[in-house]
């Protein structure tokens, strides 16, 4: 069953002065879908997450939120989407619960619906027992799961993390990953901007890569890989007349090339995950012991250097 | 409603970090406490200053002066002190030596020049070190000796005009009837007295008024902070406009200002007395007041590019406008150019109208100075409207 698109975004650009900061950029996310937006620092995701909430009028280009069009005008529109700022936003006068219930009621949450969401958000950020505190005096971490928590208390359709993990220690950012897994489990579209790449691989259905403003390529990670022709690596430790076995290995479906040494075979296959049960299969029909496997697969980095030219951290 | 939610958690801040207290009530209470214990003295009816005399005349108008005109200052509480010596260096030396402030000496025959139209002078010797006092009895023995020369100009133009010269003795006695007789016109001082606050009052209204500039920068200025701390982004991403986020902070400092205002004023009248006048009138003044301030603050906002940048901005107006609007001293006593140029500020306008209240007025006294002082308000505030967009940014 097709599920239902959240998110559409056409030909949104942005000029600011003379710089052109986004241009023709579209995609879509549907429900339960986690979309990702990988590239350097100053690629044009924060300012494509800005136009697409609505913090910043674009200058072309049209936004539908659950069927309904953002502009920095709208108001109840707004109320389906959910924003996790990539700065810390809260506010550290006031406590943990103080700061829920005050966004809460800016999204139209009351009494005890809101009391109990309140309680239900604290409880997945793990800021329960803390909850009283002033926010001012959490430790970073605390701070960026309050700052994610401000994002979802109304349990909004989309929710847009715009490099949520940056600064944050390696727990915390476990954490923060495990979370919003969870959450597009549960069927919220999810927009996430990083320039991690493990991030990206990890948590995104698909990924646009930008840079320079505009959506280089966009797909799911093997579909990135395949076009840009990068192949799968496996490598197997075996023992054995290993060169006699090459014209069965060549054979199976998806190995394009098959290469013998000492003591490994190394084979390029389009998907490694499809071949790899059919390789060990044709390996031990040429009378090969195979004593382990390594699968090295082209990862979005080698994606983002092959389309920009330039690595995802420069 | 949202507007109502941001200026709840905004002042929910501000009490929390104390800024509100210290600003709106604590500085501006103190101020006014220590600027009305300095100038009570100096701005009240009574003068701290003591006088000798010494009659070396010992005629019928010699002792009118002593006994009617010095005397009586002494006894009602106006001067200190009227001490009476019998010669005249000891009230030269009294003087000289600080132990009274001036010294009047009536020269022997000073009655009688007066009486026969002869040339006699009173001799005022006034410490190096009191010149106000100095001044203040140059004037009592000026006013006098004109009150002299008036009623022998009087008598001389009666025998003039009955065609003989005074028998002996006549002149003598008709001097005292003559200076008995009411002046056919004078100067009614009691409105102008009436309009003049007293220290407490005046300085309890001016430091009122100079830290509501001050207070009300805890609402508007919060845009700035929002924007610094990134929660900006968070009000505009949220189902609000973006009126109801500038209107939220103008009613932080709304409110804000006006309890400050009113704690002030109910303070001020508790704990030093100040007599600020019909309340009503009173709160007319106070809600201008604060728009006013509000007026200002959104224009420091707008130009502004931090929170800090316009803080320190908000500081230097209010206090620039205050000393030219006379909240450090009365500004319009010192007349001219200046004198008009502080009308251009609240803070002159208030004090008027406080003034007005003073003098008796009821609240409709206080509508000019209130309708300047909104309208202040309301220019300057409309005027950054066309420029706060820029603050609405994340």
């Amino acid at each position: 069953m097709e599920r239902r698109l959240v998110l559409e975004a056409k030909g949104l650009r942005k000029a600011f002065k003379d710089l052109v900061a986004v241009k023709d950029v579209s995609f879509h996310i549907a429900e339960g879908e986690t979309y990702g937006l990988l590239g350097p620092n100053g690629a044009g995701k924060t300012t494509t997450i800005n136009m697409v909430i609505g913090l910043l009028e674009r200058d072309a280009g049209d936004v539908l939120v659950d069927g309904r069009e953002i502009r920095t005008t709208s108001t109840d529109a707004k109320a389906a989407i959910g924003f996790v700022p990539q700065d810390i936003a809260i506010y550290p006068d006031l406590t943990a619960r103080e700061n829920l219930v005050f966004f809460g009621h800016l999204y139209g949450l009351t009494g005890k619906p809101l009391a109990a969401r309140v309680d239900e958000v604290l409880e997945t950020i793990g800021l329960k027992e803390r909850a009283k505190d002033r926010s001012g005096e959490f430790s970073g971490g605390m701070k960026r799961r309050l700052n994610i928590g401000i994002g979802l208390l109304h349990k909004p359709r989309l929710l847009m993390l715009d490099e949520p993990t940056v600064g944050v220690d390696p727990q915390s950012r476990n954490a923060i990953l495990e979370s919003v897994e969870q959450l597009s489990a549960a069927g919220m579209a999810v927009l996430y901007t990083t320039h991690y790449m493990e991030e990206a691989e990890r948590l995104c259905d698909r990924v646009g890569i930008i840079d320079e403003g505009s959506i280089k390529a966009e797909g799911t990670r093997a579909e990135l890989v395949r076009l840009v022709g990068e192949k799968d690596k496996v490598r197997l430790t075996a023992s054995g007349h290993l060169a006699g076995a090459l014209p069965a290995l060549r054979a199976v479906a998806g190995v394009v090339e098959a290469t013998a040494g000492e003591e490994n075979l190394e084979l390029l296959v389009d998907e490694a995950d499809r071949a790899l049960a059919a390789i060990l299969a044709a390996a031990a029909g040429a009378g090969i012991s195979v004593h382990s496997v390594d699968v090295d697969e082209p990862n979005l980095e080698a994606v983002f250097l092959h389309l920009t030219g330039k690595a995802l951290r420069d | 409603m949202a507007a109502l939610l941001i200026a709840r958690k905004d002042i929910r801040q501000r009490l929390r970090d104390r800024s509100a207290y210290l600003w709106g009530i604590v500085a501006p209470l103190g101020l006014a406490t220590i600027f009305s214990l300095l100038f009570a003295p100096i701005a009240g009816n009574a003068l701290d200053v003591r006088f000798a005399v010494a009659d070396q005349d010992g005629g019928e108008t010699a002792r009118i002066f002593v006994e009617q005109v010095l005397r009586p200052l002494g006894e009602q509480g106006i001067l200190k002190e009227v001490r009476e010596v019998g010669s005249a260096d000891e009230a030269r030396q009294l003087a000289a030596d600080a132990e009274v402030d001036a010294a009047f000496v009536i020269p022997a025959g000073f009655s009688g020049a007066a009486q026969g139209g002869g040339a006699s002078a009173i001799e005022v010797v006034a410490n190096v070190d009191s010149p106000i006092a100095g001044q203040v009895a140059q004037s009592v023995a000026g006013q006098f000796v004109g009150e002299i020369n008036a009623v022998g100009t009087a008598l001389g133009t009666y025998f003039t005009l009955v065609g003989r010269a005074p028998e002996p003795g006549e002149a003598e006695a008709l001097v005292p009837e003559a200076m008995a007789v009411p002046a056919p016109s004078g100067l009614d001082e009691v409105a102008a007295a009436s309009k003049e606050l007293s220290a407490d009052t005046y300085y309890s209204a001016a430091m009122a008024i100079l830290f509501v500039f001050l207070t009300v920068q805890f609402g508007v200025l919060g845009l700035l902070e929002e924007k610094e701390n990134g929660t900006m982004g968070r009000l505009l991403a949220a189902p609000i406009s973006r009126r109801a986020v500038v209107a939220g902070k103008a009613l932080t400092s709304f409110i804000l200002g006006v309890v400050s205002m009113a704690v002030l004023v109910a303070g001020t009248t508790l704990l030093l007395g100040a007599s600020w006048g019909n309340s009503w009138g009173v709160a007319i003044l106070v809600l201008a007041a604060v728009i006013a301030a509000m007026g200002i603050m959104f224009v420091v906002a707008a130009f502004a590019r931090t929170a800090e940048q316009a803080g320190n901005l908000q500081a230097i107006i209010g206090f620039v406008l205050a000393m030219l609007g006379g909240s450090f001293f009365p500004i319009s006593q010192v007349g001219g150019f200046i004198a008009k140029l502080s009308l251009i500020t609240p803070h002159a306008w208030f004090l008027r109208g406080l003034g007005d209240l003073a003098a008796g007025g009821g609240v409709g006294t206080v509508f000019p100075a209130a309708l300047y002082i909104a309208l202040f308000g309301l220019v300057t505030g409309g005027l950054a409207q066309f420029r706060i967009g820029k603050v609405l940014a994340p």
